[in-house]
């Protein structure tokens, strides 16, 4: 028998060598591969298919069959729904703005008409049609560590103008609005964020952090929180209502008490 | 419409106090009738008037009672950590103080219109013009104070008198100078240069291309601006004008621009200052590609070279050409090609 460093320049060495490279990269692969990776689980293709079943009978007849979207007389339009992710469906349907009754200038807020097993299901099945924003978990809307002072500080340059600097909503173009972010979970804010529904912009992680989404969140969730230690908030809309309320309430009184003043006693 | 027979029983029943109301109305030397208040004629009327005007009083004294018992109840200033007791700390010092004042003033003025005595006057308004005999006399005095000072006669006075006072318009003037020095370039240029970086506003981080998603917008200022000192609010200035909005689009969905390629793949750059009066904008629709002015609601289509589309501005946002430099981080190409900003005087252009 030829000793072992003779035998290295076989021919074969090499290919061997190959082999067993791939043989134990593939094993350590299948050991220790994420489990996602994995076959989908029963229960997972069980919501697919509830996805599909409820996608064709709730949204298909506007968003398609295969959810590419589609367009109706007079500009309205359903946007295509691959590659807008779990996230966007979770917003949109889990705030009730979708399914639309009817096509307007913008969806708005209502009741939510599905279970959240039933939603769950829904973005899972438009989350296969293409790659987006996945739902936010838990440990991402955790907002109690973060920092309030960022939060106001990003809120302010980033959100403000439409949502009010209270985030109570405001007016946008033709009828289109930012709704007021009172009462709205911190899980829908930052879907919002992510998916930048209708009018609003997107605002991805690396431009907005996710511990910056959570400071605004924590930033939006204090400032709601907050007593009106001034009296009446007047929906703290600022200048507009306090000013219809200064001209109408307060010099209003004052006319009231002049004519009273002035006139003839009887 | 009652027959006459039931309406004289009624007659007789009234108060004897009242009965002066039915009576003919007592004539004023003037000639107007004299007015009488209900109070005047009726002490049941007196007397409840009277009681009232003792309530608002005594409203009055329970409203600084509620401002000291508020004040004392709920104390302000350090110590106090619960908003809860600020809140009720305003509405009893406000609202106790309010209706302490008011029902003192609507007291007062009850107890005039109600049961002080009323003197009524007629005042004949004389005529707005002075007499004849005034008039002409004024003009005697005027030509006599002439003619004695000697104004009239002497020429050298009055030719010497009436430039000097008319020199004294232009100190006015002269002072209209110290209002400052002229702004010289400072509203033509920003912190923008070939080669400044992007940074993303509050964050200052530097941006890539890719960082900023299709429908995203990222308020941004110059890489520069950290070293513009801090004194007599001159970075702030800086920050004012350098002030950008980016946002990203389809390239194809970019009908036109300030400048040939002036995008980075669909990232475009516009001054964040309205052209209107210069308040911040931001209030931008996606979809539309409209960046709408918080303040007086002008519009601009950013996908078509910032256009007005709406509102009382009269220019289009300036654009800042885009580019990214050899790390692969967006810098500007170039400065503003244009004053950002509202209008000023000496801007010049369309």
């Amino acid at each position: 028998m030829t000793s072992l460093p003779a035998r290295r320049r076989h021919p074969l060495a090499a290919a061997l060598v190959v082999l067993v490279g791939l043989l134990l990269t593939g094993g350590a692969y299948a050991a220790l591969a994420p489990a996602q990776a994995a076959a989908p689980t029963a229960a997972q293709t069980q919501a697919l298919a509830d996805g599909k079943r409820l996608f064709l009978a709730n949204c298909a007849s506007c968003h398609g069959l295969s959810g590419q979207g589609g367009s109706f007389g007079g500009g309205a339009y359903a946007p295509s729904l691959i590659g807008v992710g779990a996230a966007a469906v979770d917003f949109q349907v889990g705030t009730g703005r979708m399914p639309l009754a009817a096509p307007g200038v913008q969806a708005r807020r209502g009741p939510v008409i599905f279970t959240d097993q039933e939603i769950a299901a829904l973005s899972a099945y438009v989350a296969s049609l293409g790659p987006g924003p996945a739902i936010p978990d838990q440990a991402a809307l955790n907002y109690q560590g973060a920092n309030l002072q960022e939060g106001g500080e990003l809120f302010r340059t980033n959100c403000s103008q439409c949502h009010n600097f209270s985030g109570r909503g405001g007016a946008l173009t033709d009828g289109k609005f930012a709704p007021s972010l009172q009462g709205v979970s911190p899980k829908h804010i930052y879907e919002a964020m992510i998916t930048g529904p209708q009018s609003m912009p997107v605002f991805a992680d690396t431009t907005l952090t996710p511990e910056q989404k959570q400071a605004i969140i924590k930033y939006l969730k204090t400032t709601q929180a907050e007593p009106n230690v001034g009296g009446l908030g007047l929906g703290r809309l600022g200048p507009v209502t306090e000013g219809l309320a200064g001209w109408i309430i307060g010099i209003g009184a004052l006319i009231a008490v002049a004519v009273w003043i002035g006139a003839k006693t009887t | 419409m009652n027959p006459p027979s039931s309406s004289a029983p009624a007659e007789t029943s009234r108060p004897e106090h009242l009965a002066s109301l039915a009576s003919e109305p007592e004539i004023h030397p003037s000639g107007l009738p004299v007015h009488r208040r209900l109070t005047d004629l009726d002490p049941v009327a007196a007397r409840r008037a009277e009681r009232q005007v003792a309530a608002l009083f005594a409203l009055s004294a329970l409203g600084t009672v509620i401002f000291l018992v508020g004040y004392v109840a709920f104390p302000l200033g350090q110590g106090t950590k619960d908003p809860a007791s600020l809140v009720w700390s305003n509405r009893l010092l406000g609202g106790g103080l309010a209706l302490s004042l008011f029902c003192l003033g609507a007291g007062a003025i009850h107890w005039a219109r109600k049961l002080m005595p009323v003197e009524e006057l007629v005042e004949e308004r004389h005529p707005l013009h002075s007499s004849a005999a005034q008039r002409a006399g004024l003009v005697e005095q005027l030509a006599a104070s002439g003619e004695s000072t000697g104004f009239t006669r002497r020429k050298l006075i009055k030719r010497a008198l009436l430039p000097a006072a008319g020199l004294l318009a232009l100190p006015p003037l002269v002072l209209l100078r110290d209002l400052g020095p002229l702004p010289g370039r400072v509203l033509r240029e920003t912190l923008w240069a070939a080669g400044v970086r992007v940074h993303s506003d509050v964050t200052n981080q530097p941006l890539r291309p890719e960082d900023i998603p299709i429908g995203g917008m990222v308020p941004a200022i110059p890489a520069n601006l950290k070293d513009v000192p801090t004194e007599n609010g001159a970075q702030l200035n800086a920050r004012a004008k350098a002030a950008l909005l980016l946002v990203r689009m389809e390239p194809r969905q970019i009908v036109s621009q300030q400048g040939a390629q002036w995008d980075y793949q669909g990232i475009l750059a516009f001054s964040k200052i309205c052209t209107h009066v210069g308040c911040p904008l931001g209030l931008y629709e996606q979809q539309t590609h409209k960046m709408m002015c918080p303040c007086h609601q002008s519009t601009f289509n950013l996908a078509d070279s910032a256009k007005v589309v709406f509102g009382p501005a009269k220019r289009h946002l300036p654009q800042l050409p885009l580019t990214v430099d050899a790390e692969g981080y967006l810098v500007a190409a170039a400065g503003f090609a244009e004053p950002v900003g509202p209008s000023f005087w000496e801007r010049g252009g369309a």
